[in-house]
């Protein structure tokens, strides 16, 4: 029985880690524009003086 | 051209972007526009960090609205080399700039943004308050209770699978115990809104909603956790993490603020943040608060009066579409006052100022006292909550009085369980997802609400007041009509090429009816400011303008008189247009109507006619009249929805129960409202007023339908046999029903009252 404790704590940590991830995400501006990112990437650098 | 410009700096694929790269040209600058940003206080306030290396400054530039922009202003920096960095947020037409101090200077980074066509909007209100920080705590509040709501589920489950055969003893403590540790965030830091709510009600003597709420979530937590600690059982940990995750839910989404839309600007936002004085024949930027009367001003071409002053030098024509609605501008002579607001149009002019910028007579009304006591209306919501936390109470007392005389034992299982089964829960979560869709559902239409409280106010409206000039007219559209001889097909191309050739909107709406030919070339133009123009075009020499600089006689309302070849033709009669659909929309409200026009009375029967005979017609309003007529409705015990959209009508607006501002596009600014609402829309208010009322209704089906589920719930509790399990299937269904049935119901009533013809925001 005990191998279903250390796979919960197992599923624990990784639910954690999805947990933070939102949290990262969210302190990181991802949902403050929705419109700029995805177009940003559209864009093509003709020079790289980047 | 800006093309020119792109081009020296290979920012050629600009057009390759975007078919229509949109209106940006590029804007000739006015050598000082902005000299004021070299002035150390002013620089101060508005860069936001700042060292050796690099200096961060963020801009709201209005003129963002493509691709094109973003592309264009985050390769900015192969326009100016000192520009490092530049970020822009689209959503709300912001870009944050970051340069090297030594390369560039604030004020070059402006100019240059300015030169193509992206002149950040710098205002007085920057000057004086710092923005307050994204609040993002409710979403990791959100998080966190997702989390562990979903991890407490999981955990619960074989606990209730388990059935009569007990599931192994240290298993089930393990699972007992980690489901206490994960409804520890929920309790301590998910659950603050409510809390805090509570308390604040509490504070204020009013027993809102949040108060049965937080006792319940204590309850349940309490009874939760000694039931674990005693081995009584598992606890209804699931049940009150959901009821925070679902009610959370429920909070972001009413809560949902429109970005780039702003609610509160006051004449700060509107006012610029420096202007030139001249002093001992030099002129000097000094910041807007510092200006004192008797200050000699510079107002250049386009720039806005900030200050009442008399005309002291130069000719003025002032706009004052910015106060009253009205497009038509006013010319002024030397020795006239001229009221802070108005936008001059002609040249250069200076001014003595004889008022201080905050005693102005526009901006003294933001400063009068009855504009800060407007009543907050408790919500129907909070009272019937009440109700029910009483009802619920009483329940308990009886079942306390009942198991006291049969079994002692029962009374604090049977008790508990009542309040955790009984929480008004179901009815806060029926107010604020049909909130939330309602408010959705009216952006869709164009219409955005501040807030929640908006869609009650609007809903509980008895009287309607509007304003004319710019809310049931069109603010630049004039209508012009041609009174004299016949015209020739090519007078009439000649007379719309030489008005178009000018910024007054009397010459454009004329050259809106004539027509403006796509190669006509007009020669010799020449404008004489408040008077008229001329100019040749082709064979035709054209003059337009009024009585005395045409020769003619002076009639009445706005004419625009023609000369061709220098004999009299006849005059333009430009009236304002009402909007499309108002005179329907007029009749259809059902509430009592007045208006409020700072205009003159001309349109009088016109007007009768549509508001109907029981309106009240007031015209040549000032703005502190229009605000002390509101107050008076509103001590008749009247709901007053206000509609306006200029400065003029900001303390009516701020006043009424429902203020509600009228933009023609989203740039525009609009005065501090509960609403926005685009102009067009205007002809669907009576829709919009009854999806209100229907939102109040689809709260009221969606609590009947969970009392139903409480009363299930309340037959286990009395009898103290409310197991986890019947709770957590109870919670749930319940929540996740009435979240379903608010959404149909809503979107139902959306469709049916205004149809589905919306365009979802882009």
């Amino acid at each position: 029985m005990s191998v279903i404790i250390l796979l919960l704590g197992a599923s624990l940590i990784v639910a954690l880690f999805f947990l933070f991830a939102f949290i990262w995400s969210v302190k990181d501006g991802q949902y403050e524009d929705d419109f700029s990112p995805a177009h940003r990437m559209l864009f093509d650098d003709k020079t790289d003086n980047e | 051209m800006v093309y020119e410009l792109l081009n020296e700096h290979g920012l050629c694929n600009y057009y390759t972007l975007n078919a229509r790269p949109g209106t940006a040209q590029r804007v000739p600058v006015r050598q000082h526009k902005f000299a004021f940003l070299e002035e150390e206080p002013i620089r101060r306030r508005l860069i936001q960090y700042e060292d050796d290396q690099q200096v961060h400054v963020t801009f709201y530039i209005p003129n963002i609205h493509c691709s094109s922009c973003l592309w264009l202003l985050e390769n900015l920096h192969k326009v100016d080399a000192g520009v490092q960095q530049v970020n822009v947020n689209f959503s709300k037409k912001e870009a944050r700039v970051i340069f090297i101090p030594g390369q560039t200077t604030l004020r070059k980074v402006v100019e240059t943004l300015a030169s193509i066509g992206y002149e950040p909007y710098i205002s007085l209100q920057d000057l004086q308050k710092k923005k307050p920080p994204v609040n993002r705590r409710i979403f990791y509040q959100l998080g966190v209770a997702g989390f562990c709501f979903a991890n407490i589920m999981l955990l619960s489950f074989p606990e209730y699978f388990s059935g009569e055969h007990h599931m192994d003893g240290t298993m089930s403590l393990v699972f007992r115990y980690l489901n206490l540790a994960l409804s520890l965030p929920v309790f301590f830091f998910s659950a603050q809104p409510f809390y805090a709510s509570a308390w604040k009600g509490l504070k204020h003597g009013f027993l809102n909603i949040d108060v049965p709420i937080v006792l319940a979530i204590l309850v349940t937590f309490v009874r939760s956790v000694t039931d674990v600690l005693t081995g009584a059982g598992a606890g209804y940990f699931d049940s009150m993490t959901g009821i925070v995750l679902f009610m959370l839910t429920g909070r972001v989404l009413q809560d949902k603020t429109y970005k780039g839309l702003a609610f509160d600007r006051d004449y700060t936002a509107y006012f610029p943040i420096a202007v030139t004085v001249v002093k001992d024949q030099q002129e000097i930027p000094v910041q807007l608060p510092d200006v004192k009367t008797g200050d000699t001003l510079l107002i250049h071409h386009q720039e806005l009066v900030p200050a009442d002053g008399i005309l002291v030098k130069g000719k003025a024509l002032i706009d004052y579409s910015f106060v009253t609605g009205e497009s038509a501008p006013v010319a002024k002579q030397m020795g006239e006052i001229i009221y802070a607001g108005g936008r001059q149009l002609e040249g250069n002019m200076e001014i003595l100022t004889i008022k201080e910028v905050a005693q102005s007579y526009l901006t003294s009304l933001w400063n009068r006292d009855e504009m800060q006591n407007k009543e907050q209306k408790a919500s129907f919501i909070h009272l019937l909550g009440r109700n029910f936390t009483w009802i619920v109470l009483f329940i308990a007392a009886v079942t306390t009085i009942y198991w006291g005389i049969y079994d002692t034992s029962k009374i604090w299982p049977a008790v508990t369980s009542i309040l955790i089964v009984a929480c008004p829960c179901a009815l806060l979560l029926a107010a604020s997802f049909t909130n939330g869709h309602t408010l959705r559902i009216l952006s869709r239409h164009r219409l955005y609400l501040r807030n929640a409280q908006a869609i009650e106010s609007l809903a509980g409206t008895t009287h309607i007041v509007f304003d004319k000039t710019g809310t049931l007219t069109g603010k630049a559209r004039s209508a012009a009509t041609w009174h004299g001889r016949a015209l020739t097909v090519d007078e009439q191309l000649a007379i719309g090429a030489v008005g178009s050739q000018s910024q007054h909107p009397a010459s454009r709406a004329v050259a809106a009816v004539c027509g403006k030919p796509a190669n006509t070339e007009v020669l010799r133009f020449t404008e004489d400011t408040g008077q008229g123009l001329q100019g040749w075009a082709g064979q035709l020499h054209i003059q337009l303008g009024s009585a005395a600089y045409t020769g003619a006689k002076e009639g009445e309302g706005s004419q625009v008189h023609v000369n061709v070849n220098g004999d009299y033709a006849g005059y333009f009669l430009l009236s304002h247009t009402y909007r499309e659909g108002i005179d329907d929309m007029l009749h259809a409200l059902p509430y009592s109507l007045t208006l409020l026009s700072g205009d003159h009375d001309g349109d009088a029967p016109l007007l009768r006619n549509m508001m109907g005979a029981g309106a009240d017609l007031r015209f040549r309003q000032q703005p502190h009249q229009k605000l002390d007529h509101i107050i008076s409705l509103q001590e008749q015990g009247k709901q007053v929805l206000m509609i306006g959209d200029g400065l003029n009508d900001a303390g009516a607006l701020k006043q009424s129960n429902t203020g509600i501002s009228l933009t023609e596009n989203s740039n525009n600014f609009t005065p501090a409202s509960d609403g926005i609402m685009e102009a067009a829309q205007l002809r669907r208010l009576p829709a919009f007023i009854r999806l209100c009322k229907a939102s109040k209704r689809v709260i009221l089906i969606s609590f009947a339908v969970s009392v139903l589920y409480n009363i299930t719930g309340l037959f286990f509790a009395v009898q103290g046999k409310l197991s986890p399990l019947t709770a957590a299937i109870l919670m749930p269904a319940s929540s996740i029903s009435i979240v379903l049935l608010t959404w149909a119901l809503s979107e139902w009533a959306g469709n049916r009252l205004l149809g589905d013809d919306s365009h979802p925001r882009a």
